[in-house]
């Protein structure tokens, strides 16, 4: 249920958000569709992190406004946009650390489970996506990196979202298991239609997974279309890309 | 119940079967000295389990658990010698009266986002306040103490709490054995994982849906509900009430030692904790006398000395430790 035909599920309209002078996210708009892979790119310091506060309100916006499935979700608290069904991973992973890693996912299903024998099956079940079901009964403050990345996505998949943001969750991640994140990602995007918002450096995954890409320069959109023509454009070439590939 | 056994291998369920039945039967066994140690060990267990639901559960350091204790005990104590109203309908005031400083105390801690540190002297200012009130409050006795009275004919009135020795004993053991199978269900249930979320990290609770204010705010006051509580039976077995004991700071620190020694955030921990201390309080004590060293702080150096060789020696407490080596736990909880 997306509201009426012609809103998208996620409305971002016109969204400002200062700190001390500085504007981190300066009117940005954008709108994604239900069913969408939409990737958020662009250089550090360029207000990603910063609208995806703002859309799990974690920060409320200064200006602007923030729909979710036809209703107004800016300035709500983070649970209850959790609750409305979007997720959220951090890009500075937030692991319960001294809980297992099937703890830690049973925390986030018990949101809509009955109770934790229910809650801690369904985190079983998304273990078994990601790969760490092995890992079930280790403490989470001891996974690699790697693992702690994808125990990110299992927490926050794991609260039933219809909206997922994704914040980096490439990073760190071998070739190898960022083709894998890429095939869960796309896989659980197909089964269960779930909408995916995703910050993203690593341009292999972007290209694959999304269907659409948003560029940010210094808080401010500029560009937004296909992949394959954001990455020709050249200002975001200049910004962006050009600056990747000389490292 | 089920929660509590379900958490304990075979070997544990024996050596849990075993300590009840030694418990249980404990009077029939010992003389009324080592019986009242046991007391105040199963009372400190229960304080224990009561302040670890805060702070081992949800990661608020109370320091000031006094608090509810003196509340507790005064307002059960009040209603039963000015109104003639016994303890059990006077728990329900005392258990209101201890919710509602909890209230106050989580208002302004959780409302204004006063945390750490600054949350848990907000609880030592609440305990002091309460101190310095009760000690200008004439109508309970100021500092000079509130009594209650102790009847010849009222021996036995076990519905007033008017029993011997014996009698508060099982009192205790039931409140400790009541407060383990509250704590391990709580551990095992959704309300407890949210705790435990929020001691690890409460922005990412809020991401996963859990209100942290709210949850917070339960965490508190069930705490503060069954310190009331406690107060309730303190009132009724010593029945005497001095605002500078009920109320000190020492009490408070008390009530934290058995379970920090024993294991913060741990199921026996706290029990495990007050079953050492108490007893190695009491044989300091003996122990100093048979030396003839009565200087006074003499027995708190020596105590403190302890502790520190204990903190050292197991940092995260002695039940982790104990259960470790005698294989009584399949996972820490």
């Amino acid at each position: 249920m997306s509201g009426p035909d012609n809103e998208p599920l996620l409305a971002v309209i016109g969204v400002v958000k200062r700190f001390r002078g500085l504007t981190a996210v300066d009117e940005v708009s954008l709108g994604v569709r239900t069913g969408e892979i939409y990737a958020v790119i662009g250089p550090n310091g360029a207000g990603k992190t910063t609208l995806f506060n703002l859309i799990a309100g974690a920060v409320a916006p200064d200006e602007g406004e923030i729909r979710f499935a036809g209703a107004r979700i800016d300035g709500q608290a983070p649970e209850q946009i959790c609750a409305a069904g979007i997720a959220r991973t951090f890009q500075i992973v937030k692991p319960f650390p001294d809980l297992s890693v099937i703890d830690n996912v049973a925390i986030g299903a018990m949101l809509r489970a009955r109770d934790m024998q229910t809650a801690r099956a369904q985190a079983g079940d998304i273990l078994r996506k990601l790969d760490l079901f092995d890992k079930r009964g280790q403490k989470a403050g001891g996974l690699t990196l790697p693992d702690r990345k994808k125990l990110e996505v299992a927490r926050a998949l794991a609260t039933r979202p219809k909206l997922i943001l994704l914040d980096e969750v490439m990073a760190g991640l071998r070739p190898t298991e960022t083709d894998r994140m890429v095939a869960m990602l796309r896989d659980i995007n197909r089964t269960d239609n779930l909408t995916i918002v995703m910050i993203e450096h690593v341009m292999r995954a972007v290209m694959a997974l999304a269907t659409r890409v948003h560029v940010l320069h210094h808080g401010a959109s500029i560009a937004e279309g296909a992949p394959a023509e954001v990455t020709r454009d050249p200002r975001v070439v200049e910004s962006y890309l050009g600056m990747k590939a000389a490292h | 119940m089920s929660d509590l056994l379900a958490a304990l291998p075979a070997r544990g369920k024996i050596a849990l079967a075993l300590v009840v039945a030694a418990l249980v039967s404990a009077p029939l066994l010992v003389d009324r000295y080592v019986l009242s140690i046991l007391l105040l060990a199963l009372f400190g267990a229960y304080l224990g389990q009561a302040w670890n639901i805060l702070m081992g559960f949800c990661g608020l350091l109370s320091l000031g658990h006094a608090l509810y204790l003196g509340l507790g005990a005064y307002a059960s104590a009040a209603l039963y010698v000015k109104f003639g109203i016994g303890p059990w309908a006077g728990a329900f005031a005392a258990i209101a009266l201890g919710v509602a400083a909890a209230a106050a105390i989580g208002w302004l801690g959780f409302r204004f986002r006063i945390e750490g540190v600054y949350f848990s002297l907000l609880t030592i200012a609440f305990a002091e306040f309460a101190r310095i009130g009760f000690d200008n409050l004439p109508w309970l006795g100021g500092a000079a103490g509130f009594f209650l009275p102790v009847r010849a004919e009222e021996a036995g009135h076990w519905h007033n709490l008017r029993g011997g020795p014996i009698f508060f004993y099982y009192l205790a053991l039931a409140m400790a054995a009541g407060a383990l199978v509250l704590s391990t269900t709580l551990r095992a249930s959704k309300l407890g994982h949210a705790f435990l979320a929020i001691r690890e990290d409460a922005q990412a609770a809020r991401a996963l849906g859990v209100n942290v204010t709210r949850v917070r705010f339960v965490a508190l006051f069930i705490s503060a509900a069954m310190t009331a509580l406690g107060g309730v039976f303190i009132a009724f077995w010593t029945n005497n009430l001095f605002p500078a004991q009920i109320f000190d700071m020492s009490r408070s620190i008390d009530i934290i030692l058995a379970p920090i020694i024993g294991g913060v955030g741990t199921l026996f921990g706290p029990i495990v904790g007050a079953f050492l201390l108490v007893p190695l309080g009491e044989a300091l004590t003996e122990a100093l006398r048979e030396f003839g060293l009565n200087a006074p702080g003499a027995k708190a150096l020596v105590y403190g000395f302890l502790l520190m060789g204990i903190i050292t020696a197991t940092p995260s407490g002695l039940w982790p430790w104990l259960a470790r080596k005698l294989g009584l736990m399949e996972k820490q909880p």
